[in-house]
């Protein structure tokens, strides 16, 4: 298991090393923060300054090392338009973010997962197709358009609740139910489709062969079971807790993480970029490990694979 | 003596499409009964849909009887406590059939808490005692581990374990030793046999190997194309069949004495459910196909004690040689 352990992480770390690294480069080449935040106007004696303060005249390679020094320091860089530490920017934003996102979260599983369980069982019924069109409407709708639809009818034509800005709770109800049904549309899918998988095997049918009723067939024969594969999604879901919301924070002017990336690429602010693409990868990679270990939990075939391993 | 399970006119039907056309098949206490025939011609299915466990799409109409009582269609309640209780399955392929993420205890001990007024320890000393009785070495260190961590003939010990639990009337084996090799199977049926014979239990074993069917029932019925073709004692059945179908299953067999002869085969190959013949579903292979084979198909007909075939050629032949009017 300790070795299990320790490839797992070594892959993750490596995971994390290639997303920073694939961003440091890709951000360089695509434009001069110095223009971006001075402006084509300014003088080209003052772009030369700010190129020099912020090491940007330096060789693409000794930048790179520089910044991966820096790192091992903690130091996580200093954002180019007013000089403030990187981190603390990020950090002064999850706030925002959470309180959109975790809800969301908690209304994805909450709705998704019975409703896959569900239309399983009932597989063919008129719920189970209603619940398959919605999910089907759910995650081809992207979030943006969503978003809007929601605005144009709860924001604009009923009048009931804000389009945007953070003043109250009532402004956090449409952005939250935007991330909220289209997770819960894939959840309910993967749900559905792991369900079916599992209610057809054969130790399915042992269980009943052997009287066991069949609602405690499904929960304590067909449910652990159907967890495995429903785990990856809940993975995916819980590392894109952090910057899973950009499009829908862009379009509800919800100042949280997402809408600091959007602004700080626009802005090409290079070390506010590479500390919120740092932190995704993390939570991402974070949340990846576990679930793998959770598979262990789940699975006792892996867990002695694992353990060979 | 009184019948145990008595099935009458069985059918079942996949999304409109019969697979199995009216079976007849009753059961005595203790009586070890076989099921023969090739894949799909309705061994399984026929017990399956008696017990319930068929998926929700499949039709199923007909009568089975347990002690007199209607099973079939029967609240979930009642048919939970015949399955397992009364009636208990094994199923062919081991490794599939035990649920991966429970442990052996779990599953175990879950057959008895259902079937059997037993709590805490006795639960558990009750498993330890079955799974020695079909012969788990270390029975009560392994009691916690997963199925994938035993033999696939271990693993059908423990599936016949569990199937005891409900100290059942009757045991289902489908198909018991297929995935198995050779010895094992040897030996998975000489347990089943020791068990039926020391619990004084009726079991039908479903096969499509006629040795083991010869070698382990009382009486032996063939199964083609979702009807039943002949029923006899299996020793009769073995040495004098009488349907075309299952002389040709026999003479498929290579004997174990006398001269060398040529196996025959039976020409052609099982019809589609989908498309069945008119009349005998077996009259396209039949060698003894004559004009009225097509017009209906026929129902199984006595032609002595214990004895039933479904052939209109065969069974006027045989009731000529024996000299029983026929009906």
């Amino acid at each position: 298991m300790g070795r299990y352990f320790a490839i797992r992480s070594g892959r993750a770390a490596l995971t994390i090393v290639l997303v920073v690294t694939f961003a440091f480069v890709v951000l360089r080449l695509s434009g001069d923060p110095a223009l971006m935040i001075l402006g084509p106007e300014a003088p080209p004696e003052v772009l030369a300054a700010f190129r020099k303060a912020w090491g940007l005249d330096d060789p693409i390679w000794f930048q790179y090392l520089d910044y991966f020094g820096a790192i091992a320091k903690g130091e996580l860089g200093r954002s180019m338009r007013d000089g403030r530490p990187a981190i603390q920017l990020v950090l002064e934003r999850i706030p925002a973010t959470l309180a959109l996102t975790l809800p969301a979260f908690f209304f994805k599983v909450a709705l998704g997962i019975p409703a896959g369980i569900y239309a399983a069982l009932h597989r063919g019924s008129g719920i189970d197709r209603a619940v398959m069109m919605t999910a089907v409407a759910g995650f081809t709708v992207p979030s943006f358009v969503l978003a809007l639809l929601l605005v144009l009818i709860f924001a604009v034509q009923l009048g009931w609740l804000p389009s945007g800005g953070q003043d109250s709770w009532r402004h956090a109800i449409l952005p939250i139910v935007t991330l909220s049904l289209g997770g819960a549309a894939v959840l309910a899918r993967f749900t559905r489709s792991a369900m079916l998988e599992v209610l057809g095997q054969p130790y399915i049918r042992t269980a009943s062969a052997k009287g066991v009723p069949w609602h405690r067939v499904v929960i304590s024969h067909a449910l652990p079971n159907a967890a495995i594969p429903t785990v990856t999604i809940l993975g995916f879901m819980v590392g894109s807790l952090i910057a899973g919301a950009v499009v829908v924070e862009s379009v509800f002017s919800w100042p949280g993480v997402g809408r600091l990336l959007v602004v700080a690429v626009a802005n090409r602010d290079l070390a506010v970029v590479q500390c919120i693409l740092l932190l995704v990868a993390l939570t991402m990679v974070t949340s990846n490990l576990v679930v793998d270990f959770l598979y262990g939990f789940l699975d006792p075939r892996l867990r002695a694979k694992g353990a060979h391993a | 003596m009184a019948s145990l399970i008595s099935i009458q006119a069985l059918s079942v039907a996949f999304n409109g499409v019969p697979v199995l056309h009216g079976v007849d098949l009753t059961l005595q206490k203790g009586e070890a009964l076989g099921l023969v025939g090739e894949s799909g011609s309705g061994k399984s299915v026929t017990w399956l849909a008696a017990l319930g466990l068929l998926p929700r799409h499949a039709m199923v109409s007909g009568s089975v009887r347990i002690d007199g009582r209607e099973i079939l269609g029967a609240p979930a309640s009642e048919l939970d406590r015949v399955r397992g209780g009364r009636v208990a399955m094994i199923f062919q392929d081991p490794a599939s059939a035990l649920n991966p993420v429970l442990t052996i205890r779990k599953q175990l001990c879950e057959a008895l808490a259902l079937h059997r007024d037993l709590s805490g320890d006795a639960v558990k000393a009750e498993a330890l005692r079955l799974l020695n009785l079909v012969g788990i070495p270390d029975a009560a260190r392994r009691m916690s581990a997963y199925p994938h961590e035993f033999s696939g003939g271990q693993v059908q010990r423990i599936m016949i374990a569990m199937a005891l639990a409900g100290n059942p009337d009757l045991l289902i084996a489908d198909e018991p030793t297929t995935a198995l090799d050779a010895t094992i199977q040897a030996q998975i049926l000489e347990l089943l046999s020791t068990i039926r014979r020391e619990m004084s239990m009726a079991m039908v074993l479903i096969s499509h190997d006629l040795g083991v069917v010869a070698e382990n029932c009382d009486r032996v019925a063939v199964m083609y194309a979702g009807r039943i073709v002949e029923q006899a004692p299996a020793n009769q059945l073995f040495a004098d069949p009488v349907h075309p179908y299952a002389q040709g299953l026999i003479g498929a067999l290579p004997p174990l004495d006398g001269p060398r002869r040529r196996l025959t085969a039976i020409p052609g190959t099982v019809p589609d459910p989908a498309h069945m013949p008119d009349g005998c579903a077996f009259a396209p292979r039949c060698a003894l196909v004559a004009e009225p084979c097509g017009l209906a198909a026929p129902t199984l007909a006595p032609i002595a004690n214990d004895r039933a075939v479904a052939c209109i050629c065969a069974a006027a032949s045989r009731r000529a040689l024996l000299g029983i009017a026929a009906e």
